[in-house]
């Protein structure tokens, strides 16, 4: 998901933008040429395919059209969306501040090192047993996995993060005379956004993989239910409409991160262009 | 080299048997600064040069109180230090690294108005007024890293003199931009000076640059560093980048100060 969207925005200079609009189609091209051909193909490779496995293309636009819309599954899409906002944000919050303590309390990272590398390689689905005899099988279980997950990646990034701020940057704070908390709140925290925003993004990945991991055993919803419900079922085209709307579902949310992140972070964006710092 | 360290009420910086050691205690210790004593009047300007290696940024980390001694004591304005004082200004050498690229020009400089509790309507007046002083117009909602060196040593300098310090205390102030640029910001230094009537201590490795701005010029030995000699330079109040450079009292002094940083040239 992240690789088709990571060169989609690529930062274009205003000026060059006006001034040739046929060099903005090019640049579309040049990111959109490889996506097209394959499917194309795909379309091409399958139009006369009978084999139950792998249905034509078109059969597979048809019925997600009439799966995800005309009989309802998008609530399928709904319930997905929603365990994954609520765990993503308390995942990224838990990072963020916890990050900030242990880049702040030197001692604490030290002892807690180990332990977060030790919860950071484990794979968060093998954590799925204990969470439903914790939660039972309600969507709390669901959000709670995704939390766990997504705190890693940006917990790990917000120390790092900090942990690189120039210390030139910081005695420029001591001499300013900025107290603690501000010189958290106007150095530490936008010093450290680019990688924090990097964190999330990856957390972003994992939080997907887990909200599909955490349906496809005991769930009642969600995407991850119906790709696997269809598949018990032996509707494989109703399955592969599954997979097709949870790849537009990872690649809009990947997109509108690069969205977000480019205007929180228009300074680094742009300072990085002109050469800058 | 007699040097007298009397605290009087002009006296701003009062610095007493100055040693630093770095990883004191250790077998790696290593002493940069061996003992250095001066005092800088109300109004002075000094320039601090030294050979390269000279410990010439430890000692003003030192003297800012932004790193610990190991020895002797520093006085600001009669107190001893503990942390940088409120009425210090600090200039880094590279702005880049000092200025925040997240902030535009007037939030960087209204940073320490407001961890000094200037209320927020009066801070952006005291933040155009300075940076005009510094002959930077209209510059407050540009971002740092959309001007030229040049000015972002300005907006740095406006940063340290927008809370009205008493002292501008600046490490290589000038020594991440090109010569043209150097020459405008030297007098640009000497103009705020006449101004405000501010004290400047200015740490530099360039002679002639530290001839042109100060009345006094210390002289730091190599490593670890002691005050080798202090030089008055009398050439005045009024100076000018092409009558001053080449005037014979100027070049008297650089080759005086020269053979006393370069020992092994004759």
């Amino acid at each position: 998901m992240s690789r088709l969207t990571t060169s989609v925005l690529t930062t274009v200079d205003r000026r060059h933008r006006a001034s040739a609009p046929l060099q903005r189609v090019a640049r579309v091209a040049t990111v959109l040429w490889l996506p097209v051909l394959l499917l194309v193909m795909w379309w091409i490779a399958t139009s006369a395919s009978t084999s139950p496995f792998f249905p034509p293309l078109s059969t597979i636009l048809a019925e997600t059209w009439n799966q995800w819309v005309v009989f309802g599954a998008w609530t399928n899409a709904v319930s997905s969306l929603r365990n994954l906002l609520i765990g993503y944000l308390v995942g990224i919050s838990i990072g963020v501040v916890v990050g900030s303590l242990l880049w702040r309390l030197r001692y604490l990272r030290t002892a807690a090192n180990p332990l977060i590398y030790f919860l950071y390689v484990l794979p968060a689905p093998a954590l799925l047993p204990a969470l439903i005899a914790i939660f039972g099988i309600g969507e709390m279980r669901q959000v709670a996995l995704i939390a766990l997950g997504s705190i890693w990646p940006t917990l790990l990034n917000t120390l790092d993060g900090m942990r690189g701020i120039d210390t030139v940057k910081f005695d420029t704070a001591k001499a300013l005379r900025l107290k603690s908390w501000r010189t958290y709140f106007n150095l530490v925290l936008p010093g450290a956004s680019p990688q924090i925003a990097a964190g999330m993004r990856a957390s972003l990945t994992v939080g997907i993989i887990l909200m599909v991991v955490s349906e496809m055993v005991a769930a009642r919803s969600g995407i991850g239910y119906f790709i696997l419900q269809s598949q018990a079922e032996f509707a494989i085209t109703k399955m592969w409409t599954g997979i097709v709307v949870l790849a537009l579902i990872g690649t809009l949310l990947n997109f509108l991160f690069v969205l977000v992140e480019r205007l929180v972070l228009r300074w680094y964006f742009r300072s990085r262009a002109l050469g800058g710092s | 080299m007699s040097v007298t360290t009397t605290t009087n009420a002009a006296t701003v910086l009062a610095i007493d048997g100055l040693r630093k050691i770095y990883n004191e205690g250790t077998d790696q210790a290593n002493m940069a600064i061996d003992s250095v004593s001066l005092s800088v009047m109300s109004g002075e300007f000094v320039c601090i040069v030294g050979p390269s290696g000279a410990g010439k940024t430890t000692l003003l980390r030192c003297i800012s109180g932004l790193a610990a001694l190991s020895a002797g004591t520093v006085a600001f304005e009669g107190k001893q230090l503990n942390s940088v004082p409120e009425q210090l200004g600090l200039v880094f050498q590279d702005y880049s690294r000092s200025l925040y690229p997240w902030f535009t020009i007037a939030k960087n400089v209204a940073l320490p108005l407001a961890a000094r509790g200037v209320p927020k309507a009066e801070r952006a007046a005291r933040v155009s007024e300075v940076l005009a002083s510094v002959g930077l117009g209209h510059v407050e909602n540009k971002y740092p890293w959309e001007l030229s060196g040049g000015m972002q040593q300005r907006v740095a300098i406006a940063r340290a003199l927008s809370y009205r310090p008493d002292l501008l205390l600046m490490d290589e102030p000038f020594a991440s931009v090109d010569a043209q640029t150097r020459f405008g910001l030297e007098d640009l230094i000497l103009k705020v000076r006449r101004d405000l009537g501010i004290t400047v201590v200015v740490v530099t490795h360039d002679i002639d640059e530290a001839i042109y701005l100060s009345d006094r010029i210390v002289v730091l030995s190599g490593n670890p560093s002691v005050v080798k000699e202090i030089v008055e330079v009398p050439l005045g109040a009024d100076r000018s980048q092409v009558a001053t450079r080449s005037s014979k009292e100027f070049l008297e002094l650089r080759s005086g100060l020269l053979s006393l940083v370069m020992p092994h040239e004759d």
